[in-house]
């Protein structure tokens, strides 16, 4: 099992009290599947993830990534499978602002010491990011930014690639566009995909679906 | 209008450390200002004072031709022969420190003095036997009135200095039925010659201690101004993000209906009251600041020049209105900038938030270019230009060119060092710097400019003392200098002296003018003391012998340059003229000067008093020597005076100087600290969507603090680098051009590379202490706030 989740509970300090936003969450993913996470906004989907991706820390239960119980394991640990294990799709603000395109579609991949330049250059055509390799995120449209981040998280080979509503920002048709290659990219480099998305319709095309409701899995 | 105002203001309030910024910078800088402004404002009514009283030099006097005591009886005859003279006895009143001015209310010329005789009552207790002796109020303090008249005081009289009548003085003095010199009152005058030992002495122009201290305070200006400079930075990045942060709000505004004017208006508002606050705070700060250093800064006048500062502060309004004045001046060309967008903003916000980050790229290249222009324009001005405005104008110019081409040179730099660079951290190390550099780019500049502040002061000052020190050394060549009471006596001290001496070296001198301007020539005997000694800046061979043959003379710098003089030109003097044949360096003099030899100079001014000597003795036996020749001729205090106490004593003047001028130092390097710390602490909140994806790709928030604390030092290390130059050519400015322009003599630069690296060390240090809290903070922050960054929900 690459990521297992057990028992896992979550819970904000907030300004009207404590805010059990997990509660309990079993869960678990094997390598070359693809998993949708839905329910509604405020419903702990970017949480699960944050956890999954050691990003964050559960308050009890277990989560554990390749083999490595997170909750034990300290931060420079965390930190190292983040950069060789796990790639990480926000819904924004993915991408290094002070590196140009063909810097920030490397910089996963030569960080976790797999840099493939013809890889890269593949990912690159593909995505469709050919053109704008000397361009600065800030010069993309949000499409174009979204992609390099796809094009950056699959150019290190991940074994996991966790998707915070990758394509939230997007229209409907570059929205399936991007989710195409996407899954695509992931059957062909054999990763394991958890990715949240509130769309039916996006979750429909993945291999299991799982929704969040009320801290609990249904 | 009202709700506007409070929506304005309300932004401070959620924003606490960027007011306390903003208030700190303006406030730092108004107080260094005008903590200067204060200090030179005191010394110079000090001079004032002094000048005053007795037009010191302004009138012309008639002297003893020997320098000793004039009769009493040869002032009646004058007086009666229908001479408008004043009788004066000055002195120092024995085992005291004060010196006394006996003078004659009833003669005494007409705006020679405020003294403060004036009412009738008051001139009948001045005219009493008892007398009054009146003193400023500190010096009154001092003093035990053992056998003195009733002491009066006035504060308008200097410090040190008694005034009483001229009876009270010569019966205090020891001086009965003898006077120090006489005043002559100014207009016609019986032409007839005066009698036989008198000479008229011209007055000079001016007065030779506010010029002498003159370069101190142009240097203390130039100092408070940079730090004034250096703190606006803090208020323009400050105000600079206000308003940044107060875009929406502001546009707002104009959307509920408030008109662009209105809106001005309400920010001018706001800022000059947020001025007035931090001015008045400025102020106070700057009167601690000036209080502090004034004892230090009056010890090194009177150690340096001789010239007596009150070591106490009146407060003048003249100086609140001018601090509060340059506050809000101050705030106005900080927050310039920002008005200036204001007035120009759109309605609108624009389509792309983030495209002003690419603007800033380019308003650096325009900024760069725009340095640029400065600089060539600086270097146009010093190398073309004369005189003292062409000299300030260009350090001006060299000063905010340099700054303004500071950010665009760091991030050129940052390119470079990306391209260089191999690793992918490395290479984002360098990208990230890169984007850092807008951001900090006004912290840099005031960084930059303290630190060549620092620099420069600090060379000029260490220049300044290396110099006079050694020249000391050579132009104090013999052991010991007496000077006799009269020709007699002078005659029998040669002839003592002769055998227990290797040399007696007689100092001539007599006042001519030269070129049309009062000067003095000094007759200079042929010996190695002077052979060997004597400081140089050129000369023609032998020019030794030429002098002692009486085919030429030497000239002292400032002549030298003034006139444009080359060597070998002519210069006049009565009983022919003679040429050039070397030029000496003369720092501190204002007044030509040329030396010949004694024999000429006997020749050309036949009533030259020879009542000053050399000794060269081994300096062993010196104090001996000079023991026994005050035991054996009675001589008073300060006739016989030892080398080696007058260097002790300029040495002690110049870590007074020292003293001042590194306090100043420190606060100015520590308000460039402050606008650092400033800086970083805004920047540290906009920065989180720069680290956030770095961490979340697997950096530990440790590494990323520890590679932003890099980043900091880095940039202060580069800014470090570009001072280095600037500030020597601030110190090259100031010696070669500046005080030229001024003062007529030039100081030789001398670079001292422990100073500088210490001051480097302590730039460093002060960049790790301001990017300190900012990078604990990145070291610590809870991932939910890096998280934040994702997410678009909150
Ligand atoms: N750092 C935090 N502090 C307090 N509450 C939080 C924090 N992060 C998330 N929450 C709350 O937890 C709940 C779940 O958030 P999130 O996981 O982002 O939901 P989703 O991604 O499903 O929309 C929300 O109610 C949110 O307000
Ligand atoms: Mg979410």
């Amino acid at each position: 099992m690459l990521l297992t989740l057990t028992g896992v509970t979550k819970t904000y300090a907030t300004g009207e009290g404590p805010l059990t936003v997990l509660d309990g969450i079993d869960l678990a993913l094997q390598a070359g599947t693809s998993l949708a996470l839905t329910g509604e906004s405020g419903s702990g989907k970017s949480t699960l993830l944050h956890l999954a991706a050691g990003l964050d820390l559960a308050d009890a239960g277990r989560v554990e990534l390749a083999g490595v119980n997170l909750t034990t394991a300290g931060d420079p640990v965390r930190a190292g499978l983040r950069r060789g294990t796990v790639g990480l799709v926000f819904q924004q603000f993915n991408l290094i602002p002070s590196l140009d395109v063909a810097a920030n579609l490397a910089f996963q991949a030569r960080l976790a010491g797999r840099h493939d330049p013809a890889w890269t250059a593949r990912l690159a055509q593909v995505l469709g990011l050919s053109a704008l390799l000397g361009r600065y995120p800030e010069q993309l449209s949000g499409g174009q930014q979204q992609r390099v981040a796809i094009g950056r998280t699959l150019a290190a080979r991940p074994q996991l690639v966790l998707a915070d509503e990758p394509t939230g920002n997007l229209d409907e048709a570059t929205g399936d566009a991007v989710l195409d290659l996407m899954l695509r990219l992931v059957a062909d480099t054999g990763a394991a995909l958890l990715m949240v998305t509130h769309s039916p319709r996006l979750a429909g095309r993945l291999d299991r679906r799982v929704t969040l409701s009320a801290g609990r899995i249904t | 209008m009202r709700a506007g105002l409070s929506a304005l203001l309300s932004h401070w309030l959620r924003h606490p450390v960027q007011l306390a910024m903003l208030m700190l910078g303006l406030a730092l800088a108004t107080a260094l200002w005008s903590g200067v402004q204060a200090i030179n404002a005191e010394a110079r009514a000090s001079y004032d004072r002094a000048a005053a009283v007795l037009g010191q030099n302004r009138m012309e006097r008639i002297v003893s031709q020997d320098g000793g005591p004039i009769a009493q009886g040869l002032y009646v005859a004058l007086r009666r022969d229908g001479w408008k003279v004043s009788p004066v006895v000055e002195g120092r009143l024995p085992a005291t420190d004060l010196r006394l001015l006996g003078i004659d209310p009833l003669t005494l010329p007409a705006g020679a003095a405020s003294v403060p005789v004036r009412t009738g009552a008051d001139l009948a207790d001045f005219l009493s036997g008892g007398g009054q002796l009146y003193l400023n109020p500190e010096t009154a303090a001092g003093l035990r009135p053992d056998g003195l008249p009733a002491l009066r005081t006035d504060p308008g009289l200097p410090p040190g200095t008694g005034l009483t009548d001229v009876g009270v003085a010569q019966r205090l003095l020891g001086m009965e039925g003898r006077l120090s010199y006489l005043l002559v009152s100014p207009g016609a005058q019986p032409d007839r010659p005066l009698p036989q030992g008198l000479v008229r002495r011209a007055p000079d122009d001016g007065t030779d201690i506010a010029r002498l201290t003159d370069s101190f305070h142009l240097n203390l200006t130039a100092f408070g101004f940079l730090a004034f400079a250096v703190g606006l930075f803090i208020v323009n990045s400050a105000i600079g993000l206000a308003f940044e942060q107060r875009r929406a709000m502001l546009r707002t505004l104009r959307a509920l209906g408030l008109s662009a004017r209105e809106i001005m208006g309400l920010v001018l508002l706001e800022l000059l009251v947020l001025a007035l606050a931090a001015g008045m705070t400025g102020i106070g700060l700057g009167y601690l600041v000036a209080a502090a250093l004034l004892p230090d800064v009056a010890a090194t006048l009177r150690g340096l020049y001789g010239a007596e500062v009150t070591g106490t502060l009146s407060l003048r309004p003249g100086w609140w209105l001018a601090g509060l004045g340059m506050a809000m001046a101050g705030t106005l060309l900080a927050a310039g900038q920002s008005l200036w967008r204001l007035w120009h903003l759109p309605l609108l916000a624009p389509a792309q938030p983030r495209a002003w980050a690419r603007a800033t790229a380019r308003s650096l290249w325009r900024q760069g270019l725009a340095g640029a222009a400065l600089l060539g324009l600086s270097a146009g001005l010093l190398a073309f230009g004369t005189g003292l405005p062409a000299g300030f104008g260009g350090l001006a110019a060299l000063l905010v060119g340099a700054a303004l081409c500071l950010p665009l040179g760091l991030i050129l730099v940052t390119g470079l060092g990306g391209r260089m660079a191999r690793g992918v951290l490395v290479q984002w190390f360098w990208a990230d710097t890169r984007q850092q550099v807008p951001g900090l780019s006004l912290a840099l500049m005031a960084l930059l400019l303290a630190l060549a502040a620092n620099i420069g002061v600090g060379t000029m000052v260490s220049s300044f003392r290396q110099t006079f020190v050694g020249w000391l050394d050579q132009r104090l060549a013999s052991e010991l200098y007496v000077t006799a009471r009269s020709a007699d006596e002078a005659r029998r001290l040669e002839a003592w002296l002769a055998p227990r001496t290797d040399a007696v070296l007689p100092i001539l001198s007599a006042g001519t003018p030269l070129f049309g301007r009062p000067g003095e020539v000094y007759g200079i005997t042929d010996h190695p003391t002077y052979r060997d000694n004597w400081p140089l800046l050129a000369a023609l061979p032998d020019v030794w012998g030429r002098i002692a043959a009486g085919q030429g003379l030497m000239v002292n710098e400032q002549l030298y340059r003034a006139e444009a003089l080359a060597l070998g030109d002519a210069v006049d003097l009565p009983g022919g003229p003679l040429p050039v044949v070397g030029v000496y360096s003369d720092y501190g003099n204002p007044r030509p000067q040329v030396l010949i030899a004694p024999e000429s100079l006997m020749a050309r001014f036949p009533d030259t008093p020879r009542l000053r000597f050399g000794l060269r003795v081994d300096p062993d036996r010196a104090g001996a020597l000079a023991a026994a020749l005050v035991a054996e001729f009675g001589l008073p205090d300060g006739a016989v005076v030892d080398q080696a106490t007058l260097k002790a004593l300029s040495l002690q003047v110049f870590e007074q100087t020292f003293a001042v001028t590194a306090a100043l130092n420190v606060l100015t390097l520590g308000i460039a600290g402050l606008a650092m710390f400033a800086s970083l602490l805004t920047l540290s909140g906009l920065r989180l969507p720069q680290v956030a994806p770095v961490w979340a790709m697997g950096l530990t928030r440790p590494r990323l603090a520890l590679l932003d604390f890099a980043r900091t030092l880095l940039l202060a290390a580069l800014t470090l680098v570009a001072a280095l130059p600037l500030g020597l050519a601030l110190a090259w400015v100031l010696l070669a051009v500046v005080n030229v322009a001024a003062f007529g003599w030039r100081l030789p630069m001398q670079v001292f590379p422990g100073d500088l690296a210490r001051l480097g060390g302590i730039a460093l240090l002060a960049a790790g202490v301001a990017s300190l809290i900012p990078v604990l903070r990145l070291a610590r922050i809870a991932p939910a706030a890096l998280l934040r960054v994702f997410a678009n929900e909150r």
